[in-house]
């Protein structure tokens, strides 16, 4: 039985890397409007190496065998349709694809291995047009990319099928009305570009990254997969930006403390709490390299900063050795760049830290009048720990009462309720 | 613009003796002759045809299980392009790569019917 599950894995993680370039390169084929036949050629070639794999075991090589799978259905796919309008044959390397002189080494062409890495790369940039709303380039890279199904992605955001299927949908649209190529961009844009593909790589990754989720596995699932998409980045010599290797740096420091951050019982454990032998030594190793190759020409990026701010925690052999001065400038620094009320919040713990509860009162009532940050169950929770070192018992209980009615997570409400109880036991 | 057709006979027996590896270097010479004129907008369409057919004669009252022709006079496929004269046709005719198997080409312009 667990050997049939470690089968199992093995098989999810090669499909979610293969799914993603197989796509990529049928787009290539097919054009992207044809993304739902796309679709249907990968899944089948999944479905087909699960029941032939069955019986006669993995083969040696997987991934070729997948790309065989595939070529050998598009071509049929191509006999099949040639004189019908769906597939745009005008375009001349694809005028090939209609004669038997030249379609099969045509398929062979559009299969050659630098060829799917940028095919990858550009479908990359296609899902993180800028004309496609955030929520709708994640869903779509989960789903097209990482092989996710309709149910894993509801899974993963935690919303139902439908609304995902809705954003698919639209999503598509766009490419057909459009007529979106994938493609790398060109040298002048690649910077801008590449800006809203890091964003919805670091949001997929906090999608996973962030408690809220009860499926543990999904959630790996997803962070995994932004590594990988992040890493497809830095093998491209064009891609190799300060920025994506501040990103990559970055989630490789929070990633290094995943497991570290819940209980088996599925209960958080707070950053001070947690044991530090148990983060992941060889992430954080990896997490270094790539900060320090993101420190290269004058581009300081908020994934610079917020990865040093993690690399200072990550270096720190206990919590009481944080060096939050320094962590304090980042933080700085970041408002700086972009000021943003989230990380103002968290601004106010490490001053909190610093200083004392005073100085991080004075700094949270400069914002107590945003109305939006007073639905947010952080400004709840630091409230109530201002309050609590303050001993204004009291106004701490309310506080955390607060973030317990605001947050979404399970895990979240029960950390706060101990909280409550803590105080509680203080006033006896 | 004129559409040409090239009809290409014979050179069966030679390709059905190839082996694999030889097969497959002359359909990179396919490969890169037909690319050439997809990229360059001359290539219409072509296909190789099979060798089994059949012939019909008198309104379809003879039928004949084979080609018409035989050997050296066998179509063994047909190419469809686009250009100014049947001169330049005969041009990229002759990078024809089915030559290397002995084959003839056929240049003959596609005639409107008034």
């Amino acid at each position: 039985m667990k050997e049939k599950d470690t089968v199992k894995q093995t098989l999810s993680h090669l499909f979610r890397q293969e799914s993603g370039k197989m796509v990529a390169v049928l787009a290539k084929i097919f054009g992207v409007e044809n993304l739902e036949l796309i679709e249907d050629v990968v899944q089948d070639a999944l479905v087909k190496a699960l029941e032939t794999w069955k019986y006669k075991g993995i083969p040696e090589n997987p991934q070729a065998w997948l790309y065989r799978t595939a070529k050998n259905k598009a071509i049929d796919i191509i006999r099949r349709n040639k004189h019908s309008q769906i597939i745009d044959f005008s375009s001349p390397h694809r005028k090939l694809l209609v004669s038997e002189y030249t379609l099969v080494n045509t398929i062979e062409d559009f299969w050659k291995e630098k060829q799917i890495k940028d095919d990858f790369l550009g479908m990359m940039y296609a899902c993180c047009h800028p004309d496609i709303s955030q929520e709708q380039q994640i869903t779509f890279i989960l789903k097209s990319l990482c092989g996710f199904s309709t149910k894993e992605v509801a899974k993963s955001f935690l919303c139902s099928e439908d609304t995902i299927s809705k954003r698919l949908y639209r999503t598509k649209k766009y490419f057909r009305e459009h007529k979106i190529f994938p493609k790398i961009p060109e040298n002048d844009e690649i910077v801008l570009r590449t800006k809203t593909v890091l964003n919805a790589i670091y949001l997929m990754f906090n999608e996973g990254y962030s408690a809220t989720h009860t499926d543990q596995l999904i959630r790996k699932d997803v962070v995994d997969q932004a590594l990988f998409l992040c890493n497809s980045l830095l093998l491209e010599q064009r891609t190799q930006l300060p920025e994506v290797y501040a990103l990559m740096a970055l989630m490789c420091f929070h990633t290094s403390r995943m497991d570290s951050r819940i209980t088996r019982e599925g209960t958080l454990v707070l950053l001070e709490h947690q044991n530090r032998t148990n983060w992941d030594a060889k992430m954080i190793h990896l997490g270094a390299e790539n900060l320090n190759k993101a420190a290269f020409g004058n581009t300081i990026t908020t994934y610079h900063l917020e990865a040093a701010i993690a690399y200072q925690h990550c270096c720190a052999q206990q919590y009481e050795d944080t060096d939050w001065k320094k962590i304090l400038e980042y933080y700085d620094l970041l408002l700086n760049i972009d000021y943003d009320p989230i990380v103002f919040l968290n601004r106010c713990l490490v001053i909190l830290k610093l200083k004392g509860a005073e100085e991080a009162l004075y700094a949270l009532n400069k914002i107590k009048e945003n109305s939006l940050l007073n639905k947010y169950y952080l400004y709840h929770a630091i409230l109530g720990e201002i309050y609590k070192e303050l001993n204004q018992n009291h106004e701490a209980i309310l506080s955390y009462k607060n973030a317990i009615k605001l947050t979404q997570s399970k895990q979240e409400k029960l950390l706060f309720e101990s909280k409550v109880n803590l105080v509680l036991d203080k006033i006896g | 613009m004129k559409e040409f057709m090239f009809i290409i006979r014979g050179g069966q027996e030679k390709y059905t003796s190839a082996s694999k590896e030889e097969m497959q270097q002359h359909m990179e010479k396919w490969q890169k002759w037909m690319g050439e004129m997809a990229a360059n907008g001359t290539l219409i369409n072509g296909q190789p045809l099979m060798e089994e057919g059949k012939t019909l004669a008198d309104r379809g009252e003879k039928v004949t299980d084979r080609p018409f022709a035989e050997g050296k006079e066998l179509v063994g496929g047909y190419l469809l392009i686009k250009t100014e004269s049947l001169d330049h046709a005969a041009k990229i005719a002759k990078d024809c790569p089915s030559f290397d198997y002995g084959c003839t080409v056929e240049v003959r312009e596609i005639s409107p019917m008034e």
